[in-house]
């Protein structure tokens, strides 16, 4: 849920496995220790990695992608070919029950004091599988809407994309997080109804409605971090459905561009790390952790990725600008309302690709 | 007996790599390909035998209705790009001579140079609400607002024709180069006019590079991903995408493989479709 490069997606699509493999081919012949982390734009920054390798002599190699390349990278090789994954948290179980990719973490190798504990023991719960974790914490963030304050004060929930007032200058994801912010922007519970598939369906076929009514709103639908970017600071839309570090990204440049948490509440995400099950290198894996985890370090990830970390104590160390955008965004009240992810009962998924292809579909 | 003993393994030598080359990495990869679309997913990391997915892809509307559309689109950019091509061909063949025909042939070869990924964020670039072709309106008095020219389906025709334009250029300067200027000649003499000669001497004539510059054509556009996806609109759907969405974001590798085959089917249908309809053979349009 960070920023993938838009270009990448395709570029992997057409390289696909086969680059990866390739590349598993040649690392594997390589005799120093490496470390082949698949993670998100930004989370594993040039300088952190520099300051990794002096002080460990462990070489890092470094593949963006997100969510779903993730899992389905992992399941073309049985969790072979990288030796630390970073998912989103209410992605991991379902994952590991269908096609059994990841190996359980061995918490007492985490420095567990590293980390905001809230955090750390809500990962863990939803991580769980047959009794055994599979994934702790790292960065966290929330989609929210991004708006220019001068066109679109408006808007204060998701629904209110769909304002005619805005017609063809707004812009979201046609995506699950959608799906489910517009469920509960329209007074519903998606994730209550997680484990009833008929009401789960019911509310779908709301969502699906609304979305076909809002569809003539839309400009496009944004893919990656950049096309959100530049749709919002060419102006040629004035509100989106957005990551809430792009929202602040663009902040930076221009200020009238603001990121507000919608009434209905955020949604939250927490982005793990994970060990895929034939990892080469789970000492090396354990090392980086608890070496990002550390507070200074942990500040410059959030620099790079525009999002906080869950490391105890690294907002001192962050710039006061970001902070503020933050505490902006999120008065206290905002976040106690944030809606985190739980993770997603296997099936549930299907259901919403066929919403969305039917949304796609729509005229 | 020696010598053909070693022109047979001489032979064979030769044809190792090939082969290797097919066996490891087309047929192989296809079989597996083959047996995952006709497995159904009954239960986590349990499958079944079925022909399930291939049902899916007739009974429910939106799948096949995309692959209509994607022939549909990409038969009209093969007739496009055929349409566009054709007199460039002819006059880079036919009317120029030495360097200047080098020239202007290597001016199509030169956006090739650069990566689709690139042509295409070029086109958009070009085509955007905020960018060059609109301001330029706007800044001439043509236009009184923003003009957004990306995001529909012309705009991905576009695409695509200028994507596939070299692929048919090739092939048409080639056989075109072949025509013997006397038979043009002596069909003007024999009282002819400029669309009897077109019609009667120059077609027939470039019947094989025609054919085979559209079945490339069709074939790359058919299977384009990148223009689809970067140019076209929200509604816009092709059936790559499809294919994609099913493989990555929705872990159905057997619909996913189901859908890959039935491409391959359905477009080497259109193809013999083609063949058949324009009284060409495969061999003769390729040889």
């Amino acid at each position: 849920m960070k920023y993938t490069k838009g270009f990448n997606t395709i570029v992997k699509t057409i390289s696909g496995v086969l680059v990866s493999t390739g590349l598993i081919a040649f690392s594997a012949g390589a005799q120093a220790e490496t470390l082949r982390l698949l993670t998100w734009g930004g989370y594993a920054p040039e300088a952190v990695v520099n300051i990794f390798e002096a002080a460990s002599g462990i070489e890092v190699e470094v593949t963006n992608s997100n969510n779903e390349e993730m899992i389905s990278k992992l399941r073309a090789t049985g969790g072979a070919g990288f030796d630390l994954v970073q998912p989103s948290q209410d992605r991991i179980s379902s994952a590991q029950i269908e096609f059994d990719i990841y190996k359980p973490i061995n918490l007492s190798k985490i420095n567990s004091g590293l980390m905001i504990s809230s955090m750390l023991e809500g990962t863990k719960k939803n991580t769980t599988v047959n009794g055994k974790v599979y994934g702790v914490p790292h960065v966290w963030g929330t989609s929210a809407l991004t708006i220019n304050t001068d066109k679109a004060s408006g808007i204060k929930d998701y629904t209110d994309l769909c304002d005619p007032k805005y017609a063809g200058k707004v812009t979201y994801r046609l995506k699950r997080p959608t799906l489910i912010a517009f469920a509960f922007s329209m007074g519903m519970d998606p994730f209550a109804a997680y484990n009833d598939k008929a009401k789960y369906a019911d509310i779908m076929a709301k969502v699906e409605a609304k979305l076909k009514d809002c569809k003539s709103n839309v400009k496009a639908y944004w893919s990656g971090g950049d096309a959100l970017i530049n749709l919002l600071r060419s102006e040629e839309v004035v509100a989106a459905m957005a990551w809430d570090g792009s929202g602040w990204k663009l902040s930076a440049e221009n200020p009238k561009i603001q990121t507000i948490a919608p009434t209905s509440g955020a949604l939250g995400w927490i982005d793990t790390f994970a060990l895929p099950k034939k990892t080469k290198a789970e000492d090396a894996a354990y090392k980086w952790i608890n070496f990002v985890m550390q507070p200074k370090i942990a500040a410059m990830i959030t620099e790079a990725a525009g999002n906080f970390t869950a490391s105890k104590g690294s907002d001192a160390f962050v710039e006061e600008s970001k902070r503020k955008l933050y505490q902006a965004t999120f008065p206290p009240a905002a976040i106690d309302n944030i809606n985190w992810y739980p993770p997603v009962p296997a099936g549930l998924e299907e259901m919403e690709g066929k919403v969305m292809d039917r949304v796609q579909a729509a005229k | 007996m020696n010598t053909s003993n070693a022109a047979r393994l001489g032979l064979i030598l030769l044809l190792a790599p090939l082969l290797v080359w097919l066996l490891a990495l087309v047929i192989l990869p296809h079989i597996d390909m083959l047996l995952i679309s006709l497995r159904e997913r009954v239960a986590p990391q349990v499958y079944e035998r079925s022909f399930a997915n291939y049902a899916e892809f007739f009974t429910e509307p939106l799948y096949w209705r995309t692959f209509a559309r994607t022939a549909i689109m990409s038969i009209s950019a093969t007739a496009l790009t055929l349409l566009i091509a054709f007199p460039v061909s002819y006059y880079i063949a036919k009317m120029l001579r030495g360097r200047l025909k080098g020239f202007l042939f290597l001016l199509c070869l030169v956006p090739f140079w650069v990566s689709e990924l690139v042509r295409t964020f070029g086109w958009m670039i070009l085509l955007r609400e905020s960018g060059v072709i609109s301001n330029v309106l706007q800044w001439t008095g043509l236009a009184d607002g923003p003009v957004e020219m990306l995001y529909n389906d012309a705009t991905i025709m576009v695409g695509l024709v200028y994507t596939s334009m070299l692929f048919m250029v090739v092939p048409l300067v080639t056989t075109l180069d072949s025509l013997e200027d006397s038979l043009v000649e002596a069909g003007y003499d024999l009282g002819g006019n400029g669309l009897t000669v077109l019609r009667t001497i120059i077609i027939p004539h470039a019947m094989p590079g025609i054919v085979s510059g559209c079945i490339v054509v069709f074939m790359l556009t058919l299977g384009n991903y990148l223009t689809p996806i970067l140019l076209g609109g929200k509604s816009s759907m092709w059936f790559t995408a499809q294919i994609y969405t099913q493989f990555i974001t929705r872990f159905n590798w057997e619909l996913g493989a189901a859908f890959g085959f039935l491409l391959l089917a359905l477009s080497s249908a259109i193809v013999w479709t083609g063949l058949k309809l324009s009284r060409q053979t495969l061999s003769e349009s390729m040889g």
